[in-house]
């Protein structure tokens, strides 16, 4: 009577989960569109209420209190941090998340190997398990500590520490090294694998080792990839997840784990297309080391430039005009005197709209939030594939902060950057392109855009030279 | 048909087909919210949380349970945390709804 009445609470509880894992989906699901991407918000919300709920109902013979008031405890931080975050500072916020996501997996995966019965996991540890926590263990490691150093290359911390660089750090050797430290891991994990008593010098040296290794996976990697570095995290702490829904049998932590695993390997997929790079050459790091130095010194070419009053006139007389924001724009904060400007040229009857390259934020999708904060409506927005065909018909194309992203040297066979998608700003009639200096960017290269006849270029900080702007509308 | 599979070849299974499922989900989601689908899939993968009440649950509280507790307080950090930055960033996706530049010059 009371073994059945255990199998229905474990089927209920099975059976809630699942509700929860499609609520799961269903969030993301909503996503594919900003219509839709509320409610699929709180479908997610739900589903981790369900998840929460149940499991508390679970243990409610346990010290519950301690629980619910560590929830308190770290919802409040999360709560406060969520109101209080920039949106510049997203690509720091969701590093520092991700490092939590791996810290927890280590954490529980510990508890595990000192009280699988906790779990309902037989005790001693069958072998099966214990591979599976080897995997959870080492991924979630990798993903806090990779994380770690993510957070501190995009919060600048690298001017105080050495190791949070964002110019990558390289030494000879650093791939064998990274090779043999992994190989070394592995073993241990092989030794906790095949020992029937829980080891532990083996499982603490192996997350040691995870630990270390998350590191010098990261160190490397330059700040312009870092859009990859954060989605790769992101698709770890997806797996971290699902390798410890693996090792308690918990089938919803499996497949949360899987979604996310799977989304952060598609956003890395579309950052590295979008840089026209190799994921296995973004891994391996040392690009971008002198970035922004090879300042660009042409024989002979020369560049009109003129003031913000020209840029107005010419933005004014135009009838379609398209805005390409790179990150400098947001490093300037101009996005709001950006969202003046285009609201007087729309009075005006000029037809604007902006064009996003994919990597023109710090983290996939990250300009468009930066427009959204400023108020742009996401409909005046525009990706990179769903304008170029019409840019031969723009009047004017204005280039804020953005460089690589607009170079035709990407259609050059031998250029650096040949085969990178590009914005074809240099198909408009008139470009005008903000920049600081002459100087190069990311990649180090020389733009040819710059040199062209029906170019100008307007010399000055973004939302300095944005304000002029908007003067001179008035 | 013999004995029914072992549950870790279920949870193979399961795993298989949820890659599946996460791979076309993704693909469908605009270019535009890539960044709300960082923060949203960073609070669905804190449902690790689930693990970390387990853990911190026995009776007898050893350090193993306390390691559980930590637990649930970091990934408490992501859950509200994750959600409510998604909530902030989709709140400000709006359409144009009202004539652009209603305020005057």
């Amino acid at each position: 009577m009371i073994e059945e009445a255990r199998t229905m609470t474990a089927n209920q509880v099975t059976l809630w989960y699942l509700a929860a894992s499609v609520l799961f989906i269903l969030a993301l699901k909503g996503l594919s569109s900003p219509e839709t991407a509320r409610r699929g918000n709180l479908y997610g919300i739900a589903g981790m209420a369900i998840a929460v709920l149940v499991t508390l109902a679970l243990v409610a013979r346990g010290r519950v209190d301690l629980i619910v008031l560590a929830m308190i405890a770290g919802g409040a931080v999360g709560a406060f941090v969520a109101r209080r975050v920039q949106m510049t500072q997203m690509p720091e916020l969701v590093a520092a998340m991700h490092s939590l996501v791996g810290m927890a997996a280590v954490l529980i995966a510990i508890a595990a190997v000192h009280n699988p019965s906790a779990f309902g996991v037989p005790d001693p540890l069958p072998a099966g398990n214990k591979l599976e926590l080897f995997i959870g263990t080492f991924v979630g490691a990798i993903t806090f500590s990779g994380s770690v150093i993510a957070f501190g290359k995009l919060a600048g911390l690298g001017r105080r520490f050495r190791l949070f660089s964002s110019a990558p750090i390289v030494f000879p050797g650093q791939h064998w090294l990274n090779l043999a430290i992994a190989l070394v891991m592995i073993g241990f994990g092989v030794a906790f694998f095949l020992s029937p008593e829980p080891n532990w010098t083996a499982f603490i040296l192996m997350t040691g080792l995870a630990f270390m290794l998350g590191v010098l996976i990261i160190i490397p990697i330059g700040g312009a990839d870092m859009p990859v570095v954060i989605s790769m995290l992101n698709s770890y702490s997806g797996w971290a997840a699902a390798g410890i829904g693996f090792s308690l049998g918990n089938a919803m932590l499996i497949i949360a784990g899987s979604l996310v695993g799977s989304s952060g390997a598609i956003l890395s997929y579309i950052m590295c297309r979008a840089m026209n790079r190799s994921f296995v050459s973004v891994i391996l790091g040392g690009f971008g080391a002198e970035e922004g130095a090879a300042a660009a010194a042409p024989g002979g070419k020369t560049v009109k430039s003129g003031s913000a009053e020209d840029a107005a006139f010419l933005l004014a007389n135009a009838e379609s005009v398209v805005i390409v924001p790179g990150y400098g724009l947001a490093v300037a904060r101009a996005q709001h005197a950006v969202k003046e400007m285009v609201d007087l040229l729309a009075q005006k009857g000029v037809q604007v709209r902006f064009a996003i390259h994919p990597v023109a934020g710090r983290m996939p999708g990250h300009m468009n939030v930066l427009l959204a904060e400023a108020e742009v409506p996401y409909d005046m927005v525009f990706e990179m594939e769903d304008i170029n065909g019409e840019m031969g018909t723009v009047d004017v194309a204005l280039v804020l902060g953005a460089n690589d992203v607009v170079n035709p040297l990407a259609y050059e066979k031998g250029s650096p950057i040949y085969g990178m998608p590009i914005i074809d700003v240099h198909k408009a009639r008139t470009v005008l392109v903000n920049k600081r200096s002459m100087a190069a960017g990311y990649a180090g290269l020389d733009n040819p855009l710059f040199y062209m006849d029906r170019t100008m270029m307007v010399f000055g900080d973004a939302k300095k030279v944005v304000e002029d702007i908007v003067k001179a509308l008035h | 048909m013999g004995a029914a599979a072992d549950p870790t070849v279920i949870h193979l299974v399961v795993f298989v087909l949820a890659v599946f499922v996460g791979y076309h989900v993704i693909w469908n989601v605009t270019p535009a919210l890539h960044t709300p689908l960082m923060s949203v899939t960073n609070a669905i993968s804190s449902v690790i949380i689930v693990g970390a009440i387990l853990a911190a649950a026995p009776p007898e509280p050893d350090w193993g349970s306390i390691l559980g507790v930590i637990a649930v307080a970091l990934a408490a950090v992501n859950v509200a945390g994750g959600f409510l930055v998604t909530q902030r960033m989709l709140e400000m996706f709006k359409k144009r709804d009202r004539a652009p530049g209603k305020r005057d010059d």
